[in-house]
């Protein structure tokens, strides 16, 4: 009787031990989650607008049908990313997730402060590289660390009532999440020549 | 002996996992009145329960930045919220530039009606003379402010609160008075 008691009490702790792993390994096994949902549907560093929340086809579930909403997936590999958004005339949101859909950062109209949400997104390395007259001259652009090379940048618009959603859709429409091109450089440290 | 040692850490463990990741957990969650927000979600200290329920659900959490979102799967009185029923949203809502209330089935899915009316945002609502509203839920249609419901067994309500200072420090009522749920009749 004893050994089976020890036995269960063993199966017990040991069960614990499961749980705590598996509930820690959750976020990396999963294929429903919402970055895997939307890997499917969007391209790599560009823009994609989600089409609106409806019963029968939302890609991710809790959407809110208020908002037009799109979707900028990064890879920084190749380089930092530029992103302009455009402010709509109600409430506009820029929201970055990690590839493991961990909120890390968001920004509104409001806190950004002007017409153009316009930020750089980068790794803490690239960061590191910068050039530090860069950062002088880049004083008043916003430098957005992600913790992972992969990620999600969701753009949102709020259609204050239905019939703004046209609006709000087109605010979007106009924003870019692209690769910057050429590595920054100490402005002067440019060879004339190659002007 | 060592195979019921072995099943029963698997049963133990996977099924508190399936637990907590399909129902949530209480751990850092703020609720008021019958709604429910995680503070948290939207950051980086996000705890792994909320996490594993999160990447299960396949949602995105609104950003702290951005907003916070309240939930209600039941009324005031702990009565599950039941499609068949005339239920009632009112009051006021905490300070936010913008929210939107809407209304989800059980998995997080907009619920499909003749009006494409899945929920009202702040500027939509229609309100009484001293700024507090009442919105109906039924599956036939009320005067006023109507969200249908159509008809299911059991819903959810979000209240998402935008640009707002409802967060990490909010504890009470006073600080974000939440409208109140109540169930009337039911068909």
């Amino acid at each position: 009787m004893i050994r089976w008691m020890a036995a269960l009490l063993a199966g017990l702790l040991l069960g614990g031990l499961v749980h705590l792993v598996s509930v820690l390994a959750l976020p990396r096994i999963a294929s429903q989650d919402a970055y895997s949902r939307l890997e499917r549907i969007t391209p790599v560093n560009a823009v994609k607008a989600l089409p609106l929340a409806d019963p029968n086809n939302a890609p991710i579930p809790f959407m809110d049908p208020a908002f037009a909403i799109a979707i900028c997936r990064y890879d920084l590999s190749s380089g930092p990313i530029k992103l302009a958004v455009p402010v709509s005339q109600a409430y506009t949101s820029v929201s970055f997730y990690t590839d493991g859909d961990v909120a890390y950062y968001a920004i509104n109209d409001r806190s950004a402060g002007r017409k153009v949400i316009e930020l750089d997104l980068m790794t803490e390395a690239q960061h590191a590289a910068l050039p530090e007259d860069e950062e002088i001259t880049a004083a008043d652009r916003l430098i957005v660390d992600s913790p992972t090379s992969t990620g999600l940048i969701v753009l949102k618009a709020l259609a204050a009532d239905t019939g703004l959603m046209a609006q709000a859709q087109a605010s979007l429409a106009a924003a870019t999440c692209k690769v910057q091109t050429e590595p920054p450089q100490k402005p002067g440290a440019t060879p004339r020549a190659s002007r | 002996m060592a195979l019921l040692i072995l099943v029963t850490a698997t049963l133990v463990g996977l099924g508190a996992t399936w637990m907590t990741a399909t129902r949530g957990t209480d751990l850092g969650t703020l609720t008021i009145g019958a709604w429910t927000a995680r503070p948290r979600i939207g950051t980086t200290e996000i705890n792994p329960y909320a996490r594993a329920t999160v990447v299960r659900s396949g949602e995105l959490p609104l950003g702290t930045g951005d907003g916070i979102a309240f939930i209600a799967t039941a009324d005031d009185a702990k009565r599950p919220l039941d499609g068949r029923c005339d239920i009632t949203v009112s009051g006021v809502t905490p300070p936010a530039r913008f929210w939107t209330l809407t209304l989800y089935d059980t998995k997080g899915h907009l619920i499909a009606n003749a009006l494409q009316r899945y929920g009202f945002t702040s500027e939509e609502i229609v309100r009484n003379a001293d700024g507090s509203f009442a919105v109906r839920l039924a599956s036939r249609a009320r005067s006023g402010n109507w969200l249908p419901t159509g008809g299911i067994e059991r819903y959810q309500l979000m209240l998402r609160l935008y640009d707002t200072p409802v967060g990490i420090a909010t504890r009470t009522q006073r600080d974000a008075p939440m409208p109140a749920i109540t169930t009337a009749g039911c068909s």
